[in-house]
């Protein structure tokens, strides 16, 4: 039997040197093919003598078996290889930019009506929009300033050449509207609009703006609800743990008027540029509903009562996001726009 | 309003720190808008605030410390000329505090024998402000020879002190300054600066601030009305008065001053109006003003003899003044020596010759005090406040007089003031007066009563007070209050003409409660009915929708012009809105935004123009009004909700990957559509041809359940032109998002679907040309039945081996059973009644091969 260790040397060797599919399968019809070593070794044993026959015959399968599980693990083995070398090849640079669809994005100021809509609804306010292009009376007159009045001269007005007809100046001709709509029910509603002023546009102030206005009208509605309001919406729109100052103030449409600063959002309080070192900063204005603009919007004074306040969202996206230009908003700028995720 | 502290404490007990002071008054609704620190130091809390250093000098708005070591009340003891210098004067200054020192100076108001004046002398190492530097800037004074003579200090001007900017001689301190006393304790000063809102014009005066500040801080207030003693022969020897139009005029009151000498007002008179900002003249003009100031109430000085001439000129020996509308027509010299027109709105100062002032806001040139005014008729009366500020923004002068008068000044006041003139000029200008008043006062000041209860303070602020905690706050007002049962009757007191009602009342108590103290609650009212407002969360929806298929939101401006409207109707000018048709402003700001916009592609097309300097690739939208007169209720105009797409640039600017160049075109544009209305679930969605005046041939409408709701197609090439944009594809969409609302609102049905595999089959189809291609799919889905679950057309082939006038379209379908897996046998039916059926219909081959 010496031929067949020797044959399994030589065998082992070769199976060795065959490095990929190729040359495993040459060797694979060399020793195991239908012409190959193995079956001319088992054709050997029909020249045998009858009582050789049986051990070598034995012994060339066990020689067999051995030459074909060595085959198999060596087939399993360059299939392994090839498989990592496929993989090390597939290999990228993760660093490299990705395939990226279009992105577009919401505009700033819609983000920041948005964030204050969400804070409202959670406390049962829905939104009510109102016109544009307003009359003199509801803009103004019914809200308490009558002609010639001096608080008109806070609203430098864009006119019409239609006598009467003027932009509004603030969002509160809304709060006449949404009465009218709505009276006798209780009322909470957002009155978001565009606004308009006769002013030079600067840095600080536009001709055309964002207003945002709250209304609630009903039975028990007090100053102290006006508060509570406010301090639950800068809590969640500025983060919680701000601190308010109600300032007594003067509109015509709200008795007693307030406006309400935050501590600083920059300086904590401590004093900054932002703040112009006073430490606060102006959000907005409230007050009481004036009994005159409840009853121009069919609520008697005597059983209802009602709080107003509005906020510019401009402002307030100035303030969240480190904006130094209102003019930015309307240019429209491809470079200012995206900025705002 | 600026009021200095010093001033203030003439008629109020003010104990607070100056920082504690202006937070009370800011909060009261005296909003401080600044504070100047003149000579003194800011507390500690601004100092912190504005992170100033310790020793820092600068105290803001162009003062600065005075330091106490340093700068004093010096006397001069003797003065001469300087022996080297024609021009400059050699004094020793008496400081208080060891020898004389010796300074030297070009004051114009300090001559060789002068001595006795007392005047602000600054030490060695004193900082002051460099009189000469351009712009504000601080020196520290050293010790220099002038002319071979040291220098040991200085006599400072107002500028160097930073008082004012007057220059042009030392300060003389009046006589009773204490020699030695540090400048900053005898004329240091802190001045408010307080924004007055409209209702608030009771504090345009100091005394009204200082009743705000006893109010407020609960401290005494001594401001007593003014009195006199006279037995000079009565004022109605000299003038009569005639009020004609009351409704205008509700009180005239006159006073006769004879005998005064004028010459420059007192050094605390000179001085306080300077804090103010004023500058003096003389003392009768100085004492109109500061009457003005301290009590509010503006004046005006006649020339009584200059009004006596032209009463004689007409054979009258008394002047009458009479107060009545312009004539129509009628002219008039204002003091600035402007003629003026009147009309018959503008109310006159009148006597018997004619005009001799515009009533509350200018006198006459003819009748004006001067150097040589002996005799003075002092008016101080009341008007209709809106009438005039008409008048002084008529002729365009705004003066503080006329700023008072237009917001209302109490009838009551109007003898106070002629009071407390006469006096003064009696006292400075060395006069007597006549005695008595003369008035006309047909229009009596009404004093309301207003009803309060603490039931109201509840219900309205939310704070629980009693009757008797009420009546304290408002007799800290100086109301007066008259008990009645549960009701207290407030009346205002005489100086505020702007408590009328129960909520003013309430104001009030509130303010003087303190917003502060107001506690926090939270809404405990009924819930209003709630009510979905579908048009705005259609907005919302559209917005992510349409940045998530990658386009910008713009807000633009609404206002623009008519003629960017024109530049969409390059072929058919005729049909472009005219300018009648648009809401124009009567007072535009800009030549560029004058009308109110019908469309939005105007914004959409001017934005693109600005952005395409920046960028060539833009694909954005905006949701937005229009404004179309005709269309609304004859009153106001339709204000109709749009959505404009606008889109150009390439597909896809693309990267180390690749991306695609190609323009983006009206494919890109109908896709965007077509996810959007899926995602709003409205359809189904059809699209015909349209003509559009600012599309070029690709153009369509868009309809939804045959509903037109919008449009869209590539911009016309000489829109293109007409906009200033490069010269490629523009496309842009113009939908009317109204007409979406019913589809928003619309539910989604579940289909049923299947779970045998799909079996997909493939057909090209040669038809006409002007086949469209809609009417293919339609015939197909119809013919194809429900197992057709989906058709896409993946090919559209036009050349060889095709027809001249056909093209191929080929079609994947995909057939899917609810019931049993399809075989071909079933397919091939499907597809020999599809083809049978188009080729009928509309004569289409199937294409072999
Ligand atoms: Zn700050």
């Amino acid at each position: 039997m010496d031929d067949l260790n020797q044959l399994q040397e030589q065998i082992k060797l070769e199976l060795i040197a065959a490095r990929d599919p190729e040359a495993l399968e040459q060797w694979r019809i060399k020793y195991l093919g239908r012409k190959g070593l193995m079956n001319n070794l088992f054709r050997g044993l029909g020249s045998m003598l009858v009582e050789d026959r049986a051990a070598r015959g034995k012994a060339l399968n066990q020689f067999r078996q051995m030459v074909q599980e060595a085959f198999e693990e060596r087939q399993q083995a360059l299939k392994e290889a090839q498989l990592q070398a496929e993989l090390a090849a597939e290999g990228v640079d993760v660093t490299l930019p990705g395939r990226r669809p279009q992105l577009g994005h919401i505009h700033p100021i819609s983000r920041t009506l948005r964030d204050i809509y969400r804070v409202f609804s959670n406390m049962g306010f829905q939104i009510y929009t109102a016109r544009d292009v307003e009359t003199d009376e509801v803009n103004f007159q019914l809200l308490n300033f009558p002609k010639g009045h001096p608080a008109r001269e806070m609203q430098d007005t864009f006119h019409t050449t239609v006598p009467d007809i003027l932009l509004r100046t603030h969002t509160s001709p809304g709060q006449i509207r949404a009465m009218r709509d709505y009276h006798p029910e209780p009322i909470r509603v957002i009155l978001p609009g565009k606004c308009y002023r006769y002013e030079q546009v600067t840095a600080r102030s536009e001709m055309m703006f964002y207003q945002v206005e709250g209304l609630a009208v009903g039975r028990h509605i007090t100053f102290a609800d006006l508060k509570g309001t406010l301090v639950a919406f800068a809590n969640q729109l500025f983060g919680e743990g701000r601190k308010l100052r109600f300032r007594c103030s003067h509109f015509p449409f709200t008795e007693p008027s307030a406006e309400v600063d935050i501590d600083c959002i920059s300086c904590g309080g401590k004093g900054c540029r932002l703040c112009k070192y006073t430490g606060w900063l102006e959000i907005l204005g409230c007050g009481m509903v004036h009994p005159n603009v409840l009853r121009n919007g069919g609520y008697d004074p005597d059983i209802y009562s009602g709080y107003a306040f509005g906020m510019g969202p401009e402002r307030i996206a100035m303030l969240l996001h480190n904006v130094d230009d209102i003019r930015y908003f309307y240019a429209n700028d491809a470079r200012f726009l995206p900025q705002f995720a | 309003m600026r009021a200095p502290l010093s001033w203030l404490k003439d008629y109020v007990d003010i104990t607070l720190p100056v920082d504690e002071l202006e937070e009370k008054l800011t909060l009261a609704g005296l909003e401080v808008a600044n504070v100047e620190y003149i000579g003194v130091r800011p507390p500690e809390s601004v100092r912190r605030r504005k992170q100033m250093k310790a020793d820092e000098v600068i105290t803001g708005n162009g003062h600065i410390v005075w330091e106490r070591d340093k700068i004093f009340v010096g006397q001069i003891v003797e003065s001469r000329k300087h022996p080297n210098a024609d021009r400059l004067i050699l004094a020793t200054v008496d400081y208080g505090a060891g020898e004389p020192m010796t300074i030297i100076t070009g004051a114009p108001n300090l001559k060789p024998g002068d001595s006795g004046q007392k005047v602000a002398f600054a030490t060695l190492g004193s900082v002051l402000i460099d009189p000469y530097a351009d712009h504000f800037k601080t020196m520290r004074l050293k010790s220099g020879k002038i002319r071979g003579i040291r220098s040991e200090g200085m006599a400072c001007s107002e500028k160097e002190l930073g008082i004012s900017e007057e220059h042009e001689g030392i300060i003389i301190l009046p006589d009773d300054a204490p020699v030695g006393a540090p400048l900053a304790d005898y004329l240091g000063d802190v001045v408010f600066d307080i924004d007055i809102t409209p209702n608030m014009i009771r504090i345009a005066s100091i005394i009204g601030v200082a009743r705000e500040v006893a109010a407020i801080t609960g401290a005494a207030l001594h401001a007593p009305l003014p009195t006199w003693q006279t037995q000079a022969p009565p004022a109605s020897d000299y003038c009569d008065i005639e009020i004609v139009d009351d409704d205008l005029c509700y009180r005239f009151t006159a006073t006769i001053i004879r005998d005064v000498q004028v010459k420059p007002s007192p050094f605390w008179m000179q001085h306080r109006l300077k804090l103010l900002g004023q500058r003096p003249i003389s003392n009768l003009v100085d004492i109109t003003n500061y009457v003005m100031f301290e009590w509010g109430k503006p004046l005006h000085a006649f020339d009584y003899d200059r009004l006596r001439e032209r009463a004689r000129s007409i054979g009258k020996d008394k002047v009458k003044i009479i107060v009545r509308r312009a004539e129509e027509g009628e002219r008039f010299t204002t003091l600035d020596n402007v003629e003026r027109t009147l009309d018959h709105d503008v109310l006159m100062i009148c006597d018997e010759v004619g005009p001799v002032g515009i009533g509350g806001v200018m006198g006459g040139l003819e009748t004006e005090i001067s150097d040589t005014t002996t005799t003075v008729l002092l008016e101080s009366a009341s008007f209709n406040f809106i009438n005039i500020r008409q008048t002084s923004r008529k002729f365009k002068l705004p003066s503080e007089a006329a700023y008072r008068f237009s917001r209302g000044v109490p009838s009551e006041l109007d003898p106070i003031g002629n009071i407390r003139g006469a006096q003064l000029m009696a006292d400075l200008g060395g006069g007597d007066i006549a005695s008595g008043i003369v008035e006309d006062y047909p229009r009596p000041q009404t004093m309301v009563e207003v009803p309060v209860t603490a039931r109201d303070v509840e219900r309205w602020l939310g704070i629980a007070l009693s009757q008797d905690e009420i009546v304290a706050i408002l007799q800290r007002l100086e109301f007066e209050t008259r008990v009645e049962g549960e009701t207290i009757w407030a009346t205002a007191p005489w100086y505020r003409l702007d408590v009328n009602i129960t909520a003013d009342v309430l104001e009030e108590i509130a303010r003087i409660y303190g917003y502060d103290n107001i506690p926090i609650t939270m809404l405990s009212d009924e819930l209003p009915p709630q009510r979905h407002n579908w048009q705005l969360e259609l907005e919302e929806h559209l917005r992510d929708i349409l940045t998530g298929a990658g386009l910008q939101e713009t807000i633009n401006y609404t206002l623009t012009t008519v003629a960017n409207h024109a530049k969409l109707y390059p072929d058919q000018p005729e049909l472009a809105p005219t300018a009648d048709q648009f809401i124009t402003l009567a007072n535009p700001l800009s030549s560029e935004r004058v009308v109110m916009r019908r469309s939005l592609i105007v914004s959409a097309l001017e934005n693109l123009r600005r952005n395409l300097r920046y960028q060539d690739r833009l694909a954005t939208f905006e949701l937005g009004l229009i404004y179309i007169p005709e269309e609304g209720d004859g009153e106001l105009p339709a204000e109709q909700r749009r959505l404009s797409i606008a889109m150009t640039g390439p597909r896809d600017p693309g990267g180390w990957l690749g991306g695609d160049p190609e323009p983006m075109d009206f494919f890109d544009l109908k896709g965007v559509i077509e996810v959007m209305l899926e995602r709003l679930n409205a359809g189904p969605a059809t699209y015909e041809p349209a003509d559009m005046p600012y599309c070029g041939p690709r153009c369509a409408r868009v309809l939804v359940d045959g509903e037109a709701i919008g449009v869209f197609g590539e911009l016309h090439p000489r829109v293109r032109q007409a906009y200033d944009l490069p010269d490629r594809p523009v496309v842009v969409a113009d939908l009317d998002t109204d007409a979406l609302l019913p589809y928003f609102r619309q539910k989604t049905h579940l289909r049923p679907f299947s779970d045998f595999p799909p079996v997909k089959e493939d057909i090209a189809l040669i038809v006409d040309e002007d086949i469209p291609a809609g009417r293919v799919e339609a015939l197909i889905r119809q013919t194809g039945g429900p197992m057709l679950i989906d058709v896409r057309l993946f090919d559209l082939y036009r050349g060889k081996s095709i027809p001249i006038g056909k093209k191929s379209l080929a079609y994947s379908l995909t057939f899917q059973s609810p019931t049993k897996t399809l075989s071909d046998k079933d397919t091939a039916k499907f597809r020999r009644k599809i083809v049978g059926r188009l080729s009928r219909e509309i004569g289409a081959q199937l294409r072999e091969g």
